[in-house]
């Protein structure tokens, strides 16, 4: 076990899974020798050479397009993309493409593909480069979402989704890069659909994606030491599968659930697993199913506004003491 | 389409037909010859026939069929190699079936059955056949471009001397894609060889409609892929101009384009119109039908006589005629098959259902005898109602528990009630 940043997690499970593995190779814009935009890639150009770490034209749709050629003829592509509104731009080869061959060829053609980019508000960088949009890439069977929050998952999951034989979607986020923990040297893949019980609670059940995961977890210390309310946090890791079954466990047993992510209200993550949750304990609940969301507008640039757009602790806090209002 | 014919003889490969010289050329030996005409009808039977399933309404969806386009289509594929990767567009019945795919599984994945190339998932714009690398027709116009690219980075990486041949029309010139996988082809130096099938209309509208530059061999000369064009009509002329193209591209490792100017006699699908033009253009262009006219040449070669072209032709629709029966006495995929192959089933997806639940068995409802009573659960079901089953029930009998009486099915059926 060592202590590494988030980036740098990324950067061994790319590393290890290329070293054992001819087949795995990295391409994107500017992965190679500007070493990444988020210095995720750093030192693969010099490791591994320009057959296996490329750099793309700025070409989304194209380069997603190529990485589905490559994983059909045989290959492991890992394709960089700078941030997930640039994503949008393939969302063609990542939906028409990817998602369904498997399908649509009866089973006859397989992608094993990673589609890695980062999401996420917080740095100003405005309406075309903070969102967050986990919730769009859920909404496609075919596809595997990802959306690790901790350097130890990062690692677990990359090396999942690369030797996985379904295309994933995995997804970072910019805030987390910098992020320090402990992390397996040499571990072994975690499994998708396994999700993390993040801190024990009995009270109510906290469900946080992507980033929020962590702002969840700071929430719940803040419910126990100023209110008395212990929480049980939890992180699915993954969007696709989902293990509902942790999520209904902790539901059955706190009686309470707030879903906390920082993508939109409409059609999000929450939304999805509020009506499952309703769906599945609807007995077992003392509240209605609480969301936290980013706000519902285009990311603004200002600080104080982007800020505003983000959901923090107090928000997290807020919503789940309103679970407990009838009591 | 005068500038056209004007363009094709300036710029492009001389033709048998457009230089008047039919029937002095050297011809292939006379086994290959024919076989190029038992090809080429063969495509033609069948898509006249697939015209005629549609109408039945055997066939659903869209039906884009190839009639005339047989010469473009059988002279490239028959000089690639079998290791050669063959990609092309949602017009790809001919393509598949000059590859040398089983007409009768074709005929199969358009009446939707089990037994068709994509087992009646893809349908007649979703062809596949891993076996003779045809990696698949596609629906997105432009969309299998950059697949393209991936099929022959492959290759390269892995150390195979293979060629990927892309086919695509005219109209997927002007998608993004396009100026996108000709740079990045050049840039890497990828072994395709595309082919641009110049039928004149994207969908119903005109070459000169729809391109600023309709000298389309040209169109990617500023992104590093030089053209040619060649008479799309004439078997032998596409044989000769794709087979240099495969070969240069093969030795090279350079991306080339090759533009074939040819006609649809048809529609864009079975359902057009055809507003866009005229009677006589259509006649005209039929008057060079790539079948007859090759016909022609090899009976004035002494290959082939009238009853020979005949017999021919009586093969071709004899095999139709099989590839339509077995489609329809295939049978349909079985419903509880609907969520087969979404995912590649391991270790981490063990069906589709577990994509929510983690079971291993499909599952359609919180527990099969409570959904046989209640009709909306079960539409809801069948509808492909994303969680349909239950994960405590599936948890429960993981760990051997008894099932509850009643469940979500019975709430339903209140609900309706």
């Amino acid at each position: 076990m060592a202590v590494v940043r988030y980036r740098e997690a990324l950067n061994q499970a790319m590393r290890e899974e290329m070293r054992a593995d001819e087949s795995v190779f990295l391409m994107g814009e500017d992965v190679g020798v500007f070493q990444g935009a988020f210095k995720v890639s750093e030192g693969m150009l010099e490791e591994f050479g320009e057959k296996r770490v490329r750099d793309t034209p700025i070409s989304e749709n194209t380069i997603v397009g190529m990485g589905v050629g490559a994983a059909m003829a045989g290959l492991r592509p890992i394709v960089e993309i700078m941030t997930v509104n640039f994503a949008l731009l393939a969302m063609d080869q990542i939906i028409n493409s990817a998602a369904h061959i498997h399908y649509m060829f009866g089973g006859q053609a397989k992608v094993p593909l990673v589609v890695r980019f980062p999401q996420g508000g917080g740095h100003q960088l405005g309406p075309t480069h903070s969102h967050t949009m986990e919730a769009i890439f859920l909404h496609v069977p075919g596809l595997l979402v990802a959306v690790p929050s901790t350097p130890a998952d990062a690692k677990g999951l990359l090396k999942a989704a690369i030797r996985d034989d379904n295309p994933v979607i995995y997804i970072e986020h910019e805030s987390l890069y910098g992020m320090r923990g402990e992390v397996p040297d040499n571990g072994e893949p975690m499994r998708f659909g396994e999700a993390a019980i993040r801190r024990a609670g009995e009270d109510v059940t906290i469900v946080g994606i992507s980033r929020m995961a962590v702002t969840a977890e700071r929430a719940a210390e803040q419910l126990a030491s100023q209110e008395d309310i212990e929480a049980e946090v939890i992180d699915p890791r993954t969007l696709r599968p989902l293990d509902l079954d942790t999520i209904l466990e902790s539901v059955r047993k706190t009686n309470r659930c707030v879903v906390v992510e920082e993508g939109w209200p409409h059609g999000g993550v929450g939304a999805n697993i509020a009506a499952l949750v309703q769906e599945q304990a609807f007995d077992d609940l003392d509240a209605p199913v609480q969301r936290v969301t980013g706000a519902d507008v285009p990311m603004p640039y200002s600080k104080a506004l982007e800020q505003a757009a983000i959901p923090h602790e107090e928000h997290v806090v807020k919503a789940a003491l309103a679970t407990f209002r009838d009591v | 389409m005068a500038t056209q014919r004007t363009a094709q003889q300036s710029r492009g490969r001389r033709s048998g037909q457009s230089d008047g010289a039919a029937g002095e050329r050297k011809l292939p030996d006379k086994k290959l010859a024919v076989e190029l005409l038992e090809k080429m009808l063969l495509i033609r039977h069948f898509e006249e026939r697939a015209q005629e399933m549609y109408m039945k309404a055997k066939i659903g969806g869209f039906l884009h069929l190839a009639v005339g386009e047989e010469a473009t289509i059988v002279g490239t594929t028959s000089v690639m190699r079998d290791d050669d990767y063959l990609i092309s567009t949602y017009r790809e019945h001919g393509p598949v079936l000059a590859r040398g795919t089983d007409p009768r599984r074709v005929m199969a994945e358009l009446f939707g059955k089990e037994t068709g190339t994509s087992r009646g998932r893809g349908g007649s714009m979703h062809l596949f056949d891993p076996e003779r690398r045809f990696m698949g027709g596609y629906g997105i116009v432009g969309g299998n471009l950059p697949l393209a690219a991936g099929l022959a980075l492959a290759s390269d990486y892995k150390g195979e001397d293979s060629v990927t041949l892309c086919m695509f029309g005219d109209g997927a010139s002007n998608q993004g894609t396009f100026g996108e996988t000709m740079n990045i082809a050049a840039l890497w130096k990828l072994p395709v060889v595309f082919l641009v099938v110049n039928n004149q209309y994207g969908m119903g509208t005109a070459l000169s409609r729809h391109s600023a530059v309709t000298d389309l061999s040209s169109k990617a000369e500023c992104l590093g892929v030089p053209g040619e064009r060649v008479d799309g009509m004439d078997v032998l002329a596409v044989r000769e101009c794709v087979s240099e193209h495969l070969r240069k591209v093969r030795e090279d490792r350079q991306p080339t384009l090759v533009e074939a100017l040819t006609y649809r006699f048809r529609g864009h699908s079975a359902a057009d119109p055809e507003v866009y033009r005229t009677k006589e253009e259509v006649q005209q262009w039929r008057e060079r039908d790539p079948i007859l006219v090759y016909a022609k040449e090899l009976q004035k070669a002494g290959y082939l006589d009238e009853q020979g072209f005949e017999e021919l032709d009586r093969k071709a629709v004899e095999l139709v005629d099989e590839a339509v029966k077995f489609a329809d006495d295939s049978p349909s995929p079985a419903l509880e098959s609907l969520y087969d192959n979404v995912y590649v089933l391991g270790d981490q997806i063990q069906g589709w259902y577990s994509v929510d639940e983690r079971t291993p068995e499909v599952h359609r409802g919180e527990h099969e005898s409570e959904v046989g009573k209640s009709g909306v659960a079960q539409e809801l079901a069948e509808a492909g109602a994303a969680y349909a089953g239950a994960g405590d029930v599936q948890k429960r009998r993981r760990e051997g528990e008894a099932e509850p009486d009643t469940g979500p099915a019975d709430d339903a059926q209140k609900d309706a009630d």
